[in-house]
């Protein structure tokens, strides 16, 4: 890999011994991926923030070094909500630990916001370079927004943030981002049935890059809960939806002749544009993800919020609680920022007794551990709580997560 | 014998070879108090990876791997050098977080041609390894 001459005296020490480990991870991933060259990168978003995952080996790494970050960073979910903690169950010891790491990255010019969906704080734009850790904001950026950006372990996303830059390789360059296999399906779709079509798709596609075929156009959220689930069911990082995103117009010029074909006849689209849609195809069970998407349940906790929810998101549970007191122990995870914004939905969600964490979410804190089966909305959820938290979940709209809650059966 | 190869992590280091043809999780499959292998099955199960030059594929598992090999360095029981066929990120970044010295590529396969117990230096800074 080519480094400036600035970058080389980096890589020797020059700056001192953080940049220089710092240095060093970037070079060695560049190695890895044969990327050519350093490029700048607009923003991070830094993993290997829950100290049920860094443990004191993490906490130790982070507060040995030293350092100003020189681009906008924030980080991913923490172990617990930062002031709630003591609510959430959270032992004393480990919310100590938690905010001695969250302190020690502070420390380094990172901005304390904990959240997997910093798209909500500052939105990038189309083809910017980004260097993201949490793997579905990673999908979102560059499926929903068109940014680009690989997905960064914790260090070399941390590495990212304090040099400005990364290594070019992997989904910073064109021609690495067309689809590789198109995904059909067949039926409409609406709300927890996107997070179960990607949990389903997911297994299949690995770390393949899909363009779907849809009969619905989904919203912006129902496009981040596809892409979570996705990346936790595969290792998708990027998607494309035919007529929605906007990246399906690229067509690779090696393939514009042998591979693009004309969509099959569906007359619902008005663009008879040629798309490059791969040959290889994964024909969807829609009778499946639908019956993932609605099981019934009686769950003994109901968590919605993975990703962090959305201000629309917050707005549709307010209008399903119409007012009423639910039953059952309700979580709704979002990020500080976002529910500081908007104090009446937040209050609102409160006075029918739902409990609003910031900072944190189900998946990475260890206060859903004490529960048996989680209700969620989130395909990605529905993937990662059983592991994370020994529970067993189940998938639902967030009409029928909010009635069950209601209800108390 | 001197085996030509690329840096990963920079710095030098001798040690016994411990060879393994499976991957390697460091979450998980070693345990960060002792240095021991845990993961049932592997190739190297209860044996111990400390101050030995580790001979392995390359990594796999969870990206929390890098932090571990951190934590056996800091619990005096990380390997002293480590050798891969071809390095991933989780192992990359945790030796040049810890310091360990780390080689990859090499001219001739070393899961092959390092037998256990063999004294090997790494030179992470050459990019080559001595096996004696």
């Amino acid at each position: 890999m080519h480094l400036t001459r600035e970058e080389e005296s980096i890589y020797n020490g020059g700056q001192g011994p953080t940049l220089q480990k710092m240095m060093e991870i970037l070079v060695a991933l560049g190695d890895i991926y044969d990327a050519q060259k350093l490029i700048p990168v607009k923003s991070a978003q830094i993993a290997g923030v829950s100290y049920k995952t860094m443990g004191d080996a993490g906490l130790q790494w982070v507060e040995d070094l030293d350092g100003k970050v020189k681009i906008p960073a924030v980080l991913n979910p923490a172990g617990m909500d930062r002031l709630a903690f003591a609510e959430m169950g959270i032992g004393a010891s480990f919310a100590e630990k938690q905010e001695r790491l969250l302190k020690a990255y502070e420390k380094l010019g990172i901005r304390p916001e904990c959240t997997c969906t910093p798209y909500y704080l500052e939105r990038p734009r189309f083809g910017d370079h980004l260097a993201w850790s949490e793997s579905s904001a990673v999908c979102f950026a560059n499926s929903v927004l068109g940014a680009r950006t690989n997905r960064e372990g914790g260090p070399s996303a941390l590495a990212a943030a304090l040099l400005g830059k990364t290594p070019y390789y992997g989904l910073h360059i064109t021609e690495n981002r067309y689809p590789t296999v198109t995904v059909k399906v067949k039926e409409p779709l609406h709300g927890s049935e996107y997070g179960a079509l990607g949990y389903v798709a997911g297994k299949e596609i690995g770390d393949g890059i899909p363009i779907f075929s849809l009969k619905t156009t989904p919203t912006e959220d129902e496009l981040k809960h596809l892409g979570a689930a996705l990346a936790a069911s595969g290792a998708v990082a990027l998607f494309h939806v035919l007529h929605v995103t906007p990246e399906q117009y690229i067509l690779p010029p090696d393939k514009q002749e042998k591979e693009a074909q004309y969509l099959e006849s569906e007359d619902d689209w008005q663009t008879p544009t040629r798309f490059f849609l791969p040959r290889e195809k994964i024909e969807v069970d829609v009778r499946a993800v639908k019956a993932l998407a609605h099981q019934q349940a009686s769950p003994d906790i109901i968590a919605l919020g993975c990703p962090h929810a959305s201000k629309e998101e917050l707005e549709e549970i307010v209008r399903l609680l119409r007012g009423r007191h639910v039953k059952k122990e309700t979580w709704v995870c979002t990020g500080r920022t976002l529910g500081e914004r908007n104090p009446e939905l937040i209050a609102a969600l409160r006075r029918s007794g739902v409990r609003v964490y910031y900072d944190t979410c189900m998946v990475v804190s260890p206060a859903a551990n004490r529960f048996k089966r989680m209700m969620v909305n989130s395909g990605k959820a529905l993937k990662y709580t059983p592991s994370m938290c020994g529970v067993d979940a189940v998938l639902a709209s967030t009409e029928e997560c909010i009635e069950t809650a209601c209800r108390g059966d | 014998m001197k085996v030509k190869g690329h840096t990963v992590s920079k710095g030098q280091a001798t040690g016994p070879a411990l060879v393994s043809k499976d991957a390697i999780s460091f979450l998980g499959g070693v345990d960060p108090t002792t240095g021991v292998v845990i993961e049932k099955g592997h190739a190297l199960f209860g044996k111990s990876v400390k101050g030995a030059v580790l001979v392995f594929p390359g990594g796999k598992g969870s990206t929390v791997g890098s932090y571990l090999i951190y934590q056996l360095k800091k619990n005096g029981v990380a390997p002293a050098a480590m050798i891969n066929l071809r390095a991933e990120p989780i192992v990359a970044v945790g030796a040049i977080i810890s310091g360990i010295p780390m080689v990859d590529r090499l001219e001739k396969n070393p899961v092959e041609t390092i037998a256990d117990g063999q004294t090997v230096t790494v030179d992470g800074t050459a990019g080559e390894i001595e096996v004696r």
